[in-house]
This record gives structure tokens, sequence and C-alpha cells, in this order.
């Protein structure tokens, strides 16, 4: 790889994180997997098991809506589309912290799932988006259900716009049955009074960590 | 949602909207934080290039709609979903429902559809006894309140904390507090069991991409999401106007549509959905995916002529946020539907003309939505068209017509005005102004003083007064507007006098009468055509350098709406093409043309300060923004800027004699604007706006003296010696 590569690549990554901070999204450079692994556990150790106040357990509800948090007991994560070794490993780390990894049936936990951990397929530095190709339901419902999500992001993934991106989203949309999501920031409203509130129907917080891979 | 069978019913409703002060506050606080975030968010873009990319792409996707609907309809079909065309609403639900049967389906989640509003979707499927639930916090706050939507964008945008905690109060049967943040979770909770219960989703589209089969959703909330993955149905209905060839079309149009609804880069969530995805639930084996495209006049409009750009429309809301009017009256009084400017037409075309009579006739023509929209839609001279075409489908109303008649006879007209001259007599009292309004005119137009007719018209002071200037450096014609002419013809005075001062021949040719606009306002397109053409054969452009006019209304209908009306005919149109295009506004004569003599200005500045108002028809109509600012400065006026500068006076011509109430509302603003500068001097370069903001400070007691430019210009020059 020739140096002038590598420093639009910089160039890149900082404006990546620039737009994505706009937005209120946390932007962590990683040397290593190993680095991000540990951040992503971190943040979940430190998480209350039922994000008290943000996710709304407080509040007083409906007895159906109530009912939800009955179905939520120990702190779980998923991580649906990390390569079956990586998943092993953090399983691994997860285990003694009495934390549940899980990688499908999260339709089991749609009361919330603490953390959930996604590869990202490509990165968008005008926008600071992430592109997730979400064909697998599990990978929806993570970035979804899950009250954390925390992506990496490949350093040699940030392309500069949509546009520059335009072949290789093309190429996902050949594959039948193809759920490609543009994730920019936490979810979010403004329907009443045009007041921001963060975490409407998906996640509170997004993470996302570059991962040093050049 | 607006219904008023009458338009003295639909005026009712307009006032008790005025008299709500929570949403008065809300949509003011919008309308000036709108514009930042907007600017903030394409800022270093080149916005007319994208405007116009957006306009072209679509337009081309229009022409050859049947084609892309086919060419979406078989790679869909090929990727699994199942492609359904309804001609009309009614069809769309019944699609929909017989969906919902075929598949057992109990309840059904939504999330946000401007389509399924269209067709009232929710009723029908509640009919058919579906429990429906919309997932957007702001839709599912007034599907509880059984409201329609206020906003495109923000559909709850008309209500307060307070009043969406006494709604959550009731549907969870627990006391709420009034704090956004805890309502918010609130719902959260709440719609995440809806989701979980859920049998069928319903989404929209904001792009069906003809070259993979692909819908596009444009969110935030991220319901959407929830929408198409949990339930093991889903059903997008669809506007045949979503169709776009590919997808380097549909993030073109991803570039403007966020920045220009919401002022953000992005949204939140895109997403691209390309055939039934993978479903993991118990009751079925496969997910079902099917989507509805909805017809409902769509192919036809793509065929109009003068129509077919409406369906550029991205529905980014941003005509409304803009739209002084709409920012006065709020969404439910602002649309039936579909709300802003873009309502106001398409409530024709898309639910009749009994929901449109009434709401096309409240755009006071200030331009706002033009120029902010996404797709350069010429929104209010569409809104004038649906209004004539209306007239002439109903019978005009008789003043129109009566105006009209008056008009096509300019000696007819002026021999009219000069009787009123003297009719007013008895309620000028020997003021410029009618002390008391005769009672033909509403009582709610006594918001501001209005002006008496001059005793003497320019025209026929002209004679006497016209200079003699030798060696002129250009000859230009001065064009008058009826309101100069016969009621402030000293302002045409001090105009003739600045451009004598500078070397500039003026001739007043006497056959000219009104521009035309007040007809054209009207939906009287024949008389104004009439007009059109006498302004036309009275003035002979070949004969001058310029056509100079002191009315920015003037100024803009001349510019742009006459080549349109004549432009083609064979004996004037290309007389009319050039007349149009040697219209100048003075300031621009001034500023940019000959370049103001500041020898003829004293040179010590003055000590109070001048402010200015930039007439809707100069700033916008005309792309004007700095010149009538910088003759103030070189004349030596102490500047001082108002806020919301550009924003509408609230005259727009008839638009004040047939909703005054709204009027004087955005006249309040404007003055007060004014007022927060301290100047002592409110300038503009208009008689309408002159005309209304005068009248407004008079009848308010102001310590504000109001001008057009060229009289705060002539007082400030020196005495010639």
């Amino acid at each position: 790889m020739n140096s002038t590569n590598d420093s639009d690549g910089r160039e890149a990554a900082r404006r990546f994180q620039q737009a994505a901070e706009k937005v209120s999204a946390v932007v962590r450079s990683m040397a290593t997997l190993e680095e991000a692994l540990a951040y992503t556990l971190d943040l979940c150790e430190r998480k209350q098991a039922c994000e008290l106040l943000a996710a709304g357990c407080a509040e007083p509800l409906s007895a159906g809506a109530e009912a939800l948090c009955d179905g939520k007991q120990a702190k779980t994560m998923a991580a649906p589309n990390l390569p079956p070794e990586t998943r092993e490993r953090f399983g691994g780390l997860c285990h003694p912290l009495g934390i549940r990894l899980i990688a499908g049936s999260l339709r089991d936990h749609l009361a919330g799932i603490d953390v959930g951990l996604t590869l990202a397929d490509y990165g968008i530095a005008e926008t600071g988006t992430l592109v997730l190709d979400s064909s697998s339901e599990a990978v929806r419902l993570a970035t979804m259900v899950s009250e954390v999500h925390v992506a990496l992001l490949p350093l040699s993934r940030i392309r500069e716009s949509a546009a520059a991106l335009s072949a290789e989203l093309s190429g996902f949309m050949q594959t039948p049955s193809n759920y490609l999501a543009f994730i920019t920031g936490a979810s979010r409203t403004a329907d009443i009074e045009r007041v921001l509130a963060i975490g409407v129907h998906g996640p509170l917080e997004l993470h996302i960590l570059l991962l040093e891979d050049r | 949602m607006q219904t008023a069978a009458t338009l003295k019913g639909y005026r009712r409703e307009v006032s008790q909207a005025l008299a709500n002060d929570f949403l008065r506050q809300a949509m003011d606080n919008f309308a000036v934080a709108y514009r930042t975030s907007r600017a903030n968010a394409f800022a270093g873009m080149d916005v007319e290039r994208l405007v116009a990319g957006v306009a072209e792409a679509k337009d081309r996707a229009l022409t050859r709609l049947d084609e892309l609907y086919a060419i979406f309809k078989s790679r869909a079909e090929t990727m699994g979903i199942r492609v359904h065309l309804a001609e009309n609403a009614e069809a769309a639900n019944r699609i929909v429902a017989a969906i919902a049967r075929e598949n057992r389906v109990r309840t059904v989640i939504k999330s946000k559809s401007m389509t399924a509003e269209e067709t009232l979707l929710n009723h029908h499927l509640e009919a058919e006894g579906l429990t429906v639930t919309e997932t957007d916090l702001g839709e599912w706050i007034i599907q509880l309140r059984h409201e329609g939507p206020s906003h495109m964008v923000m559909p709850a945008i008309h209500l307060s904390r307070h009043q969406v905690a006494d709604l959550f109060t009731q549907v969870t049967g627990k006391e709420q507090d009034a704090e956004i943040q805890r309502l918010v979770k609130v719902a959260r909770r709440e719609l995440r069991r809806r989701f979980v219960e859920a049998d069928m989703g319903i989404s929209g589209a904001n792009f069906a991409i003809a070259a993979t089969g692909t819908i596009g959703l444009v969110t935030n909330e991220g319901n959407a999401r929830l929408v198409t993955t949990l339930p093991r149905v889903h059903v997008a209905l669809v506007g045949l106007d979503k169709l776009v060839p590919d997808l380097d079309t549909a993030l073109q149009i991803l570039r403007v549509l966020p920045r220009n609804a919401t002022g953000q880069a992005i949204t939140s969530y895109v997403t691209w959905i390309t055939g039934p995805a993978e479903y993991a639930g118990a009751e079925a084996t496969a997910k079902q995916m099917h989507i509805v495209f909805l017809d409902n006049g769509r192919r036809a409009l793509a065929r109009d002529p003068i129509f077919s750009q409406v369906l550029r429309c991205v529905r980014c809301g941003a005509c409304a946020n803009v739209c002084p009017v709409y920012r006065m009256v709020g969404g439910h009084q602002y649309g039936h539907i579909y709300i802003g400017a873009i309502g106001l037409i398409v409530t024709y075309f898309f639910h009749g003309r009994d929901k449109a009579r009434n709401l096309v006739q409240n755009c006071i023509n200030c331009g706002a939505c033009q120029a902010v929209c996404a797709a350069g839609i010429d929104l209010p001279r569409l809104i004038k068209e649906v209004h004539a075409r209306i007239q002439d489908e109903e019978g005009h109303p008789v003043e129109s017509v009566m105006l009209s008649l008056v008009l096509k006879n300019r000696r007819l007209f002026h021999t009219l005005l000069r009787s009123a001259q003297i009719a007013q007599k008895p309620v000028t009292d020997q003021t410029r102004y009618l002390r008391h309004l005769p009672h033909i005119f509403f009582r709610q137009h006594d918001f501001r003083a209005l002006p008496a007719i001059a005793e003497e018209p320019f025209r026929d002071q002209w004679p006497r007064i016209a200079p003699k200037v030798p060696a002129p450096r250009l000859k230009v014609a001065l064009f008058a507007g009826c309101v100069q002419d016969f009621v402030y013809p000293e302002q045409l005075i001090a105009g003739v006098r600045l451009l004598a001062a500078h070397g500039i021949a003026v001739a007043f040719p006497m056959g000219q009468s009104c521009c035309g606009l007040p007809v054209a306002m009207m939906g009287e397109k024949k008389a104004a055509l009439a007009v059109a053409r006498q302004n036309v054969e009275a003035i002979d452009p070949q004969r001058y350098d310029h056509i100079v006019t002191l009315c920015a209304s003037c100024a803009s209908h001349l510019t742009h709406a006459y080549p349109r009306l004549l432009g083609d005919e064979r004996r004037l149109g290309p007389a009319a093409r050039d007349f149009a295009q040697k219209v100048l506004p003075l300031s621009v004569l001034l500023n940019d043309r000959v370049g103001l003599d500041q020898s003829l200005f004293p040179e010590t500045a003055a000590t109070a300060a001048t402010t200015y108002h930039a007439p809707c028809h100069l700033c916008r109509g005309l792309g004007v923004h700095d010149a009538p600012k910088e003759l103030l400065r070189q004349a030596g006026c102490r500047f001082a800027p108002a806020a919301e500068e550009e924003t509408c006076c609230g005259f727009g011509g008839t638009y004040s004699a047939k909703f005054p109430e709204i009027s004087a509302e955005i006249l309040a603003r404007k003055l007060a604007d004014a007022q927060r500068t301290g100047a002592e001097t409110l300038v503009t370069e208009c008689p309408g706006c002159v005309m209304q903001l005068r009248g407004g400070a008079r009848r308010q007691g102001l310590d504000l003296s109001v001008a057009h430019l060229a009289e705060a210009l002539a007082a400030r020059m020196k005495a010639r010696g």
C-alpha cells in the first residue's frame, strides 16, 4: 500500500468520524479486533441490565407493555454476523462475566437486547453512515432491538459518498431477498414539539469502532 | 384535514386556528429554526444545481412512467415480490384488505405513508375488522386523537407536550408527566408490544427503483425497519410517482430530500428492500412481500403539459416550512391530506374539486415555496392554475368577473378609479387615508389604514413634470402599475427625478394599464391575457433600452408571465419576449446597470437608521437581494438589517382582502421585526408592501415611517444647485 492511499484513507476516516459524531454516534479507533471486543464487553458490563430510564421500564406503562420487562433478566449481547471463530472467541470472553452471547433466535429477545455487535460492510464519509447488509433477520433485529448498537467498521471500507459506492450497492440489490441498511446515528424523533429525542424505536446509542485493517 | 364546504366556513376555521397561541408560537419557532438548519445542511453545496438535477431526473422518469412500472414489476417479481396496480384509492384499499384476508391477518402495524393517508387506508382496514396501529410516533399520536397530519414530515407538530401527556395518560391508564424524553420512551414500550403481535406490516416507500425492483424507505425513528421485519406479511403502498429508473437517481434525490426536509444530511435510517427478506417467525415458512402501486390520477397527471411537474414532489414538506400562511394557520387549515403548497395543488387531483376549492384561494403568492422546493416545482403558478381551472369548471365569482371586465377596458378602469377618488371624499376626511371603511369592505380590514386614491394620478401629472434629459445615456419606458399611478404617484415622481439625475431619459407611454397580476391571482386567465396584450401594444420594447418599474409585483409578473401568456402568439410573441427581457426594477437599473452617482448625495451619513423589507416578488420573483440595500448604503443611510427581511409582509394584493385576518397576523410580525432594529424608516421597493406596512404602522401608531426606495433615495438627494 502506498502512502498516498494511506493518507487518503486517514482523511476519509477523519471525515467519517466528524459526520458520525455530528449525529451523536460515538466513534473510536481500534488498533486490533481484540481491543474492539474488549471495548464492547466493557460497554455491556457497565450498562444497567435493563436501561431503566432510557428504555422506558421505569415509566408508568400499561400492563401489557410492562409485561415485556419480565422476559428480560440476564444481560444479553447479540453478534449475528461476526465470523464464527471471532464469535466463539467473544463468547469465551462473555461467559465468565455472566453475559449471554447469542447469534440467532433474536425473536425470543424482542423485549430488548443490551448490546448488538455487528460488522459493517461499508462506511460513507460524507454523512457518517454505516452500510450494513441486513438480509439476515438476526442482523436486522440486532441493530433494532438492541439498546446499544456497536458496529465494527474496517477502515479500508470507508468511501467518500453513497454515489461512490453505487456499484457495490447495486451489487447487493442483485441478490434476491436483499435488505440493505444505511444507518446514521441512533434512532431519533422530533415528533413532539420538534424536540430531539434519541432512541424512539431502535438503539439508544450507536458506537462505531474504526478497525485498523491496512 | 380541511373539509369546510364554503369559503365563509373555511374563514371561520382559519380564525379559530389563528387564536391558538400554542400553534402560533410553535409555528414561529419552527419557521425560523428550519431556515438555519436547512442552510447548514446544504453548506458548501450548489443547491440550485442539486435541485435542477432532481427536477430533470424526475421529469425524465415521468415521461416513461408506464415503462418504469413494467420494468419494476418484472424485476420485482423475479425477486419474489407480488406487484399490484390500483387505479384509485378505493381499489388500493381493497387490494390491501384482500391480502390481509388471504393471510388471516388480525393486527396490522404501519410506518408512515402519505400515500396511505391519501387512500384513507386505516379507515378501510378498520371497517374490515382489523386492528391497525401507526408506529411512527407522530402518526400514532394523531391516530389516537383521530386527526389527520398537520405536516407531511412532522404530523403532530400542532400538538404540545401537555396534550401528548394527557393522551398517553388515557392510553396507559397511568398518569404521565409532560416531559418529552419520558413520553417518547412510553411510546417506545407501548408500541414494541404492537410490533411483536402484528401479523402484517404496511409501509410506504420513498423510491421504487425499476432496474432492481427495490424500494427505498427514508426514516428517522427506525419503526419502518420493524414494520418490514417482524410481521409475516409486508405490504408497501407506493404512489406511481415514486418510480425511478435506477439507484443513482434515488441517491441523487436522497442528497436533497433529508437536507430539505429537516436539515439533516441524511436520516438515521435509509432502507433498501429487494424482495421478501428472511423471516424467522413461528407462524409461517416464508415472508410475503407485496407492493401496491397507486395511480389515483398520477398517470394522467404525468401526461399533463402544465401539471406533470407536480409529480416531481419528493414529499419533503419544505413548501409548508417556509409558507407564511401555513405558519399562521397550521396544517389542518392548509391542506386536505397533503399539506402546504403542494397540498393545495394535489388535493384537486387526488381528492377532487370540493376539497380544493377554498384551499387554492389561500395562497399569498410570495414564492417562498418555489424557492425552497427540492424539485424546483413552480408551486405558486400551479396553485393559480388550479384556481383558474376550478373557476372555469364551476363559473367565476361576480367580483372577479367584474374586475376582469373592467380591467380589459383600460379607459373604463381609469374612469372608475377617477370617480372613486371623488366618491371616497366623505371617508377620507381631508387625509390621505380612508378614515373609515365603506361597508363594502370586510370589517376585518381595519388592521391597517387604507390609503386614499390620489387627487391627481401620475398619468395626468406626467405632461407637466416630465423632465428633459439632454444627451441621455439610456432611454427607458416607465411602467407605472395601477397602485403607483393612482394611489402613490409621488413614488413615481421620486423615481423619475432619480433617473433624470442619472442622465436617463424616461418615457411614459399612456396606453399602459394594470399589469394583470390581480386578475391572474383571482384565476381570471383571459383577463390577464387581455391586459398583457394591451401593455405590450402600448410599450414598444424596441424603442427603449429598458422598461423600468418601481413595483416589484409588476416587474415579476411582466418578466415571468408575459412570455408564458403571449410568447407563442404570432403577432405579439416576439415583442412580448423582448418586453419581458427589458423589464428592470429601479434598484437594479440604478445599482447594477448605471451605478449610483454618489455626488448627488450629502457626504455626511444620516443619523437615524433605516431598515429594509424585501418584497417577495423582488427577492424571490427576480432574485434581487442586495441592490436596494446597496443603494441605501451608498446614499448615506445608516442601515440596520431586520430579522426575516425576506419574509412576506402579508399583502399579496387581493389576498389581503380575501383573508384579512391572516394578512394582519403576518403584518404584525413583520412590523415587530422592523421595530426591533430601532430604525426610524422602513424602506421597501413595492407599492403594495408600502400600502400594507404603512397602513399597519399607522393603525398601530408606530413611530416608524414607511417609504418606497425611490422616495427614500430622492429625499436624501441634495437640492439641485
